[in-house]
């Protein structure tokens, strides 16, 4: 009985610890005095590394999501001789909701998991350790231009997965299944707004991509040493962001357009 | 050179992120233009609302000039009283003007329909603060099928 209590103490001791430690890495990799002339190039090297290696996948799954969109909404819409909606229903799923999930979920497999085995290999190999003891500070070398990067680049990429959709939409429902072009364009046009719409989904993507980058870089800078221990930590990292994303997902809706 | 080709290759990238924030911003979305600038408020008591919401839209013959921007119950007799905000672009309508709630489509949202009154000497013009008396409810389905079914049993 008092073994089970233990038990139960010391894994909660360990989660409570585990978040102070997460904060506590995150503060001291971002919060400091600025040096632009040294760290630009980093961030400009991980922005490469992070976002421009991730479009590719990005583009390709948002043009086939936005085309099953079209797709399948227009066989349902055109029960209801309702297929000028297809254009709405396309543009609102894959800016509320399609857009940002989708590629914190793409983000977190493809970027969050090299950034975790990166910096997990780094700390097997004592490569942070040789950093400090070269008085580098590794969280303001090794982690901050990675978290930047991943910060920003994932709301654009979000973004250019929504506007890639929403054109395979428009490719399937105007050029294949002959929705009228003008009515796609002007319904969708009078029926998604900036600021309910696009402003949202803009926020609900800075949200996921602070909270992906921090579990992928808290993962890999907490990693135990070895070869099992980086694969673990790889693993849940995907595991973790995507639970999170999803599970952040939901209250963020409900506070954005469940009221 | 190697660093040249990557600072281009995030430069198009990010060039590509701000085209894609362009193109669902034109050509996909819309802001709520009619009421983004300057705006006046009127008044106006109904019997039954129906479910007209907050930010649905006020029309001129099918233009929309304004919003609803809040609905409550005021007076004695606790009458629907709806606030609109119309652009102060549209600021010359009659006090004679008239409000109804209507249905845009069968099954679609309800909206304010702004009737504009005739212009004489004698009819002033609508101002900020000021309470359309001129209004018509909102077609409420159940009491018109129950009014139907009542003047039957009559004959």
């Amino acid at each position: 009985m008092i073994e089970q209590l233990r038990r139960v103490g010391h894994t909660s001791l360990n989660q409570v610890a585990g978040i102070g430690y997460a904060l506590a890495m995150l503060l001291s990799a971002i919060i400091g005095k600025p040096n632009p002339r040294k760290s630009f190039p980093l961030f400009i090297k991980q922005m490469y590394v992070v976002g421009v290696l991730s479009l590719l996948i990005i583009i390709v799954s948002g043009l086939f999501i936005g085309m099953v969109l079209g797709l399948q909404g227009y066989t349902i819409l055109v029960d209801y001789g309702a297929e000028q909606s297809l254009g709405p229903m396309v543009a609102l799923s894959l800016l509320r909701e399609l857009g940002p999930v989708v590629t914190a979920l793409l983000f977190a497999g493809r970027a969050g998991s090299a950034l975790t085995a990166e910096i997990g290999l780094m700390k097997a190999t004592e490569q942070l350790s040789s950093l400090e003891m070269m008085a580098v500070d590794p969280l303001r070398r090794v982690v901050a231009p990675r978290f930047w990067a991943g910060f920003i680049s994932m709301p654009l990429l979000a973004l250019i997965f929504s506007a890639v959709g929403i054109y395979g939409g428009y490719l399937v429902g105007s050029g294949w299944l002959g929705v009228d072009e003008g009515a796609f364009w002007s319904v969708m046009q009078s029926s998604v707004d900036w600021y309910d719409d696009l402003l949202n989904g803009i926020i609900k993507s800075i949200v996921f991509a602070f909270v992906v980058t921090w579990i992928a870089l808290y993962k890999g800078y907490r990693a135990v040493p070895t070869s099992a221990g980086i694969s673990t930590a790889t693993t849940s990292t995907v595991v973790t962001a995507s639970l999170a994303v999803l599970g952040l997902d939901f209250i963020l809706t409900a506070l954005m357009f469940g009221g | 050179m190697e660093s040249r080709k990557t600072q281009i290759w995030v430069g198009l990238f990010v060039v590509l992120g701000v085209l894609a924030l362009l193109f669902i911003a034109l050509r996909a979305a819309s802001g709520s233009a009619a009421t983004s600038g300057e705006t006046y408020k009127l008044y106006a008591k109904f019997d039954n609302i129906g479910s007209l919401k907050v930010r649905s839209p006020v029309k001129v013959g099918g233009v929309v000039v304004g919003r609803v921007s809040n609905i409550t119950l005021t007076g004695e007799y606790y009458e629907p009283t709806v606030e609109m905000e119309i652009s102060a672009d549209y600021d010359q309508f009659s006090e004679t003007s008239s409000l109804s709630v209507l249905t845009s489509g069968l099954l679609g949202e309800q909206y304010l329909g702004l009737q504009p009154g005739f212009i004489d000497d004698t009819v002033g013009m609508l101002e900020d603060g000021d309470t359309i008396s001129d209004t018509k409810s909102a077609l409420v389905l159940e009491q018109l099928i129950g009014q139907f079914l009542f003047s039957q049993g009559n004959d």
